[in-house]
């Protein structure tokens, strides 16, 4: 089968591996019929993220039809479309039971620190990812999702992390009627955050980003104010003063490790990786929000340290609230909300690649060109 | 104030819908059905595992389902196995890995090459993004490449006798 294949920082291709087969009695096989590149794929495409090994195929968010079970799968059978969560999670284990799905205890033996994840490096498990015609799903009686009759296949698509992640960013907020709301980065999951921020009963939300044209689409897509980091000298002052001189209630880090703005975390962050990536977008979170308030982090970092200001953290009296999305918690208020309306998650797809051309997917996404947001690869139809 | 911001945003499909006053720092853990001490559970089937996989020295064991993709092997192999010695707190485990990670990238490419075939470092795949996008610096640095390259050659041959 065709696969994205990893060879290295900014190295990656298409390439025949052997199609993966069942090996637990909890797997299923399926068909990927799209798949999208995630911006937590370009941290492991720059080299970012620790135990990355040479040949793994990433890719967290796909759907597809299923095609073959292992015996213990009781809710899906052959032919079923589903989207499947980032997440693999057990569903018996203590935090799988508190809606942790993430940091399922049963799915990943390289950390403690994360559940399994689908295509994301050996720290998050060492499983392949969907950009491939074939993938192995485990724990099939969990994770998939039958697509519900009328859902769109690539809102759908966007129901197995961007979605998900975008309303956790805002829920984890704590939002309250009215609270004025700072989303740091325009990429799909900052833009989403902002969208979801309305529905919790934002009374302003506030995008920051340098990309011109990331920042007009979440004015039109979001309804929301966005404002050019590059435009002002401090962004934090920038904050404080259409604030009242007071910050935001609520600050969402939708950017993680690689941010930009800031040369010392650039240099110490990205280039020499004294850090575990470019922490900019956290710091200003932090410093921008009001005392008292609530910063939320969705940005996804290494696993060592950052460099952010802990000691304003304490004498500000900020909560920090965090975590890899939920998926599986989420979706059944997510799928109400797309099959509504409320929300049209595809909206926010800009470029369809075929999965031959991954490396050049890949590289439009990475260096921000030609106005891409977001990326799908949709494989080779099989026979 | 809910209603005049009702008014103000109802432009905005769905504004308000979740607002959930019980939302605070501990959701939604609080709020899940595990009861107080509950530190076991009853374990998925176990994986069959066929290969070498590592694991973190915080847990007791292998979960039961593993990755088995690209097990430790050659010199990075003996660094990842170095690191797994060390607990997810130490450096000692994150640095081995990330300098494996730039040794597998260098046996990657012998892998390549003992397999017949030109490495992603030389047969870069985006030539039609950058052609399309990036021309101005794809030319530049065609033309520098290819300017380095006269210089190289030149001297070699200026060298010789």
């Amino acid at each position: 089968m065709l696969a994205m294949n990893y060879r290295g920082p900014f190295r990656v291709r298409a390439e025949d591996k052997p199609v993966p087969e069942i090996q637990h009695p909890q797997d299923a096989i399926l068909q990927v019929t799209r798949a999208c590149i995630c911006g937590s794929d370009l941290h492991l495409y720059h080299g970012m993220v620790p135990d990355t090994r040479v040949g793994t195929t990433f890719g967290h968010e796909f759907i597809g039809v299923v095609q073959e079970v292992g015996h213990s799968v009781r809710n899906l059978k052959i032919g079923d479309r589903v989207l499947v969560p980032f997440n693999i999670a057990c569903g018996q284990c203590v935090f799988c039971k508190q809606g942790l799905y993430s940091c399922c205890h049963e799915s990943n033996a390289m950390s403690t620190a994360i559940g399994g994840v689908f295509g994301y490096s050996h720290i998050a498990g060492g499983f392949d990812g969907g950009q491939a015609e074939y993938v192995r799903v485990p724990y099939a009686n969990i994770g998939p999702t039958v697509i519900p009759e009328g859902i769109d296949e690539e809102d759908a698509l966007m129901l197995t992390d961007v979605l998900p992640t975008g309303y956790q960013a805002a829920e984890m907020g704590g939002i309250k009627i009215g609270d004025t709301v700072v989303v740091f980065g325009a990429g799909p999951i900052g833009i989403t955050a902002a969208r979801c921020a309305w529905l919790f009963g934002a009374g302003r939300v506030i995008v920051i980003d340098h990309l011109e044209y990331r920042l007009e689409f979440a004015r039109k897509y979001a309804s929301c104010e966005a404002y050019n980091f590059k435009s002002m000298d401090d962004p934090v002052l920038f904050l404080k003063r259409i604030t009242d001189f007071l910050g935001a209630d609520v600050c969402i880090d939708a950017v993680g490790s690689d941010a930009c703005g800031n040369m010392m975390q650039t240099i110490t962050g990205k280039k020499l990786k004294l850090q575990a990536g470019s922490a900019t977008a956290l710091h200003w979170a932090i410093n921008a929000v009001k005392k008292g308030g609530i910063v939320s982090i969705v940005g996804v970092y290494g696993p060592t340290d950052n460099l952010v200001p802990i000691g304003n953290v304490v004498n500000k009296g900020v909560t920090i609230r965090a975590g890899q999305t939920s998926v599986k918690r989420l979706l059944p208020k997510l799928i109400e909300h797309v099959q509504n309306r409320v929300l049209r998650p595809k909206d926010i797809i800009t470029h369809r690649f075929a999965l031959e051309d991954v490396a050049e997917a890949y590289h439009i996404f990475s260096a921000k060109l030609d106005e891409c947001i977001k990326p799908v690869l949709i494989p080779h139809p099989v026979h | 104030m809910e209603e005049e911001l009702k008014e103000r945003y109802q432009h905005i499909i769905g504004w308000g819908i979740d607002a959930n006053p019980l939302n605070e720092p501990t959701y939604p853990i609080k709020d899940e059905g595990v009861e107080k001490g509950e530190v076991s559970w009853e374990r998925p089937e176990k994986q069959k595992v066929e290969v070498e996989v590592l694991y973190s020295n915080e847990r007791p064991g292998l979960p039961a389902v593993v990755g088995e993709t690209f097990p430790p092997q050659f010199i990075s192999g003996r660094l990842r196995r170095y690191a797994f010695k060390y607990s997810e707190s130490r450096y000692r485990h994150w640095l081995p890995l990330l300098i494996a990670d730039r040794i597998n990238e260098l046996e990657g490419v012998v892998g390549d090459i003992t397999k017949g075939r030109l490495p992603t470092v030389l047969a870069k795949r985006e030539w039609k993004a950058r052609w399309q996008h990036e021309r101005k610096s794809l030319v530049r640095n065609v033309l520098i490449g290819a300017l380095a390259g006269m210089v190289i050659f030149k001297l070699v041959k200026y060298r010789q006798p």
